[in-house]
């Protein structure tokens, strides 16, 4: 068996280099600020530049169906530059969860995806861990009904994609957005805002049947990437800490040069290395379809959730005063990587999922019950 | 040009002719080691003539895959770590061709086992405080000190020698790297007995031990900077071996939820998880730094590895004999022993537990690896020192 390559490839790199130029060119955190005053004219520029400029938006659609066929490799190294800027983009919720839940269905939603023109977002709450039931809504004659919360992406989307509960499985139905309420909520991460989403029989395109397997692929491959993301959030909180405490002087040195500050950021650089082998592994195994593929999952984003959090709170800290303020760019990440906590599945839910793929259950014993 | 398809190829039609022209079952062992090492399939990314190929480091594991499946003799690379870990390594990156000509085929082969002469009971995280002197005699180097922390010091041939030749210049400029003979009469080795009532380590008492110059490795004064490339292979040695999932620590732990159902607790469950999703990061990392070492050389981050395992290995083991309850409370052996290696699974959960609490002692204590990273990996200011620019005859000792 071949050791799967965790390292960035050159085409990798070159892609980085490509979206990293282009978010410090037209992103800056003041524009990310303004966004918790309710301004979100960054965003739709922004995405356009990324998903048509730079073809972004099909980049996990495979040839035949229009996209350009990268695989999971190449969007982790995206989601991490996306990270590194807390970019408000639907990348993640479109190109990489509503994507992959439609790809291989014929449908028309995925010639659009690919072209760029579409934007969508599936509609599950945010917080939804690939392992369990899929929240759904019910269809009757080709429209839809109910509501879904805190969805991810939606107001960002030209078309929601509804999970629907069919007498024989699960189906995907496209409802366009003009014919649903999308109702923006304060959301604390304001960089991707959530929505409450409402449909009273509206009417729905099906999009394809029998699929439970492919919300569950796209769920987990959202949770892969996200761990991605929370890699980037975690490495830009701690190069940006490090710059800091090699300027900032108190007591007449630089502070970095306390050992108590350096321990606390050298420890954060350990954590930050194996967050890095956990999402790449992830996504290496994602991109070759290796068996392993969702226990590597369950290993990043159990890993890097928490990994994004410790960065971010650490960061906050050791920036003192400066870091509690509204100007400094540091609380978007730390809004950021909370958030992104809880999304797609808390640390929680992937531990458990992994102890039953790995054999190390927790059954109840008589004498653990009665704790 | 060739494809890493066709290097791979070639060497292993060189690994079927060599086993083709030597039997391994019949060959004598020595014999054939010093065999292998003629047809550079020892460490096939030393140049040739010196045991290698010149090829990629990575390719190593196929070539001792195919020794493995063929039964062949090995090295008993774990009685020699420092020799193999440490040893060759400088040796390649500093010795002469003479020094190269007598000491890898000895070492590779485990003909010549060697330890390491670096600590000392005033030098320990401050290794550049090293106070063992070496005063030159003619062509020759008198050497008189106390080194300790020595493991293997009682079967060693050969040790690698850290000592100070000018006491008049700055801790680190003062140092000098030696080859040191351990059968010279000047040699007294002492067992330290250890927490785990084992003795894997010794003092090393050096009394007018001679040293010829020719057993010098660098140049006079360069010691600390020789020192370094050891002590990074060091790290990488430790920390980043090859690992199937679940190997070490963290299989045994997790062997002993699967056979203990009736041991098993929610806030035991958590922890493992916790520590089993860790121990995979932690092996993972490894993997990724052999990747990159693969295609170049080790640098600081080896001391990330060093880190992680060590604090993995503690938490584990901590848990291991919280799984088990009334059978954590007993001791398997409390002798006085001198293992030739360190046995973690071998011997029981408390020594385990006891044993780990060197990880973060032994080869650079975790704070000092912390130090190291923050300086230069992240690039942060250094502590304020008091005594870099002072002659070492000078500082407080």
């Amino acid at each position: 068996m071949t050791e799967l390559n965790l390292l960035y490839t050159d085409v990798e790199d070159d892609l980085r280099r490509t979206v990293r130029d282009l978010l410090e060119d037209r992103l800056g955190p003041s524009a990310v600020i303004a966004m918790y005053d309710g301004d979100r004219t960054i965003v739709e520029p922004l995405w356009r530049a990324l998903a048509e400029n730079l073809g972004l938006a099909s980049l996990l659609i495979p040839e035949a169906e229009g996209g350009s066929g990268a695989s999971a490799r190449e969007a982790a190294t995206v989601c991490e530059e996306l990270g590194r800027a807390a970019a408000p983009v639907p990348f993640l919720t479109s190109a990489v969860v509503a994507t992959i839940a439609v790809t291989g269905s014929g449908h028309q939603v995925v010639a659009d995806l690919a072209a760029g023109v579409t934007t969508a977002a599936l509609a599950v709450p945010f917080a939804t861990a690939p392992y369990g039931p899929v929240p759904s809504l019910a269809a009757t004659e080709g429209t839809v009904t109910g509501s879904v919360s805190s969805v991810a992406g939606a107001l960002e989307a030209d078309v929601l994609l509804i999970p629907v509960d069919e007498a024989d499985g699960l189906a995907i139905y496209a409802v366009p957005v003009s014919e649903a309420t999308v109702a923006a909520v304060p959301s604390l991460d304001m960089s991707r805002q959530l929505a409450d989403i409402v449909l009273d029989a509206a009417p729905g395109s099906r999009v394809r049947g029998d699929a439970a397997a492919s919300v569950r692929a796209a769920l987990l491959a959202g949770a892969a990437m996200l761990a991605s993301e929370q890699v980037g959030v975690a490495s830009w909180c701690l190069a940006g800490t490090v710059d800091y405490l090699r300027e900032r002087r108190q007591f007449g040195r630089p502070v970095g040069s306390f050992q108590a500050l350096k321990h606390r950021l050298a420890d954060l650089y350990v954590s930050v290395e194996s967050g890095t082998a956990t999402a790449r592994y992830a996504a290496a195994a994602l991109a070759a379809d290796d068996s392993d593929a969702e226990v590597a999952t369950a290993i990043a984003a159990s890993y890097c959730s928490n990994l994004a959090v410790t960065a971010a709170e650490e960061a906050l800290q050791l920036h003192g005063g400066i870091g509690m303020t509204w100007e400094h760019p540091v609380h978007l990440y730390l809004k950021r990587a909370k958030a992104a906590q809880l999304a797609l599945g808390h640390p929680g839910e992937h531990r458990g999922r992994l102890a039953d793929l790995v054999d190390l259950p927790y059954e109840a014993t008589d004498a653990g019950k009665s704790r | 040009m060739s494809t890493q398809t066709d290097v791979a190829d070639k060497l292993s039609e060189k690994v079927t002719t060599f086993l083709a022209e030597h039997d391994p079952v019949t060959t004598d062992r020595v014999e054939f080691l010093r065999a292998r090492f003629d047809a550079g399939l020892a460490w096939v990314h030393f140049p040739i003539g010196r045991g290698g190929l010149g090829l990629a480091p990575d390719l190593q594991q196929q070539v001792d895959a195919r020794f493995a499946e063929a039964g062949a003799p090995d090295n008993h690379p774990r009685i020699n770590v420092i020799g193999l870990g440490m040893a060759a390594p400088t040796l390649m990156a500093y010795g002469t061709e003479d020094q190269l000509d007598t000491f890898l085929r000895p070492l590779w082969t485990g003909e010549q086992v060697w330890c390491q002469l670096f600590s000392e009971p005033g030098a320990g995280s401050d290794l550049a405080a090293v106070a063992t002197r070496a005063v030159r005699d003619g062509d020759q180097w008198v050497v008189d000190g106390q080194k300790v922390w020595t493991s293997s010091a009682q079967n060693a041939q050969l040790a690698i020698l850290l000592a100070r030749t000018d006491p008049d210049v700055p801790k680190h400029a003062g140092l000098t790297y030696f080859i040191c003979d351990m059968t010279d009469p000047g040699i007294e080795v002492r067992p330290l007995r250890q927490i785990t009532g084992e003795s894997e380590f010794n003092e090393v008492f050096l009394t007018g031990v001679r040293i010829p110059d020719s057993q010098r490795l660098g140049a006079v004064g360069e010691g600390w900077k020789v020192a370094n490339a050891t002590l990074n292979n060091e790290r990488v040695a430790i920390g980043g071996g090859p690992v199937p999932r679940e190997s070490g620590m963290v299989g045994v732990v997790a062997k002993s939820w699967r056979a203990n159902p009736a041991r098993r607790r929610p806030d035991l469950h958590g922890r493992l998880m916790e520590l089993w999703v860790e121990s995979e990061a932690a092996r993972l990392t490894g993997q990724r730094l052999r990747q990159k070492l693969a295609v170049g050389q080790p640098g600081p981050e080896g001391a990330a590895m060093k880190l992680s395992f060590a604090r993995l290995a503690q938490r584990l083991s901590g848990l291991e004999l919280e799984l088990l309850g009334e059978e954590g409370l007993r001791y398997d052996d409390w002798t006085l022993r001198r293992p030739l290696e360190v046995d973690f699974l071998g011997r029981g959960p408390g020594y385990r537990y006891l044993r780990a609490k060197g990880n973060s002692i032994e080869g650079g204590t975790s704070e000092i690896l912390l130090n190291i990273i923050a300086e230069r990996v992240l690039g942060l200011p250094p502590e304020h020192r008091v005594d870099r620019d002072v002659p070492f005859r000078e500082l407080a000792k």
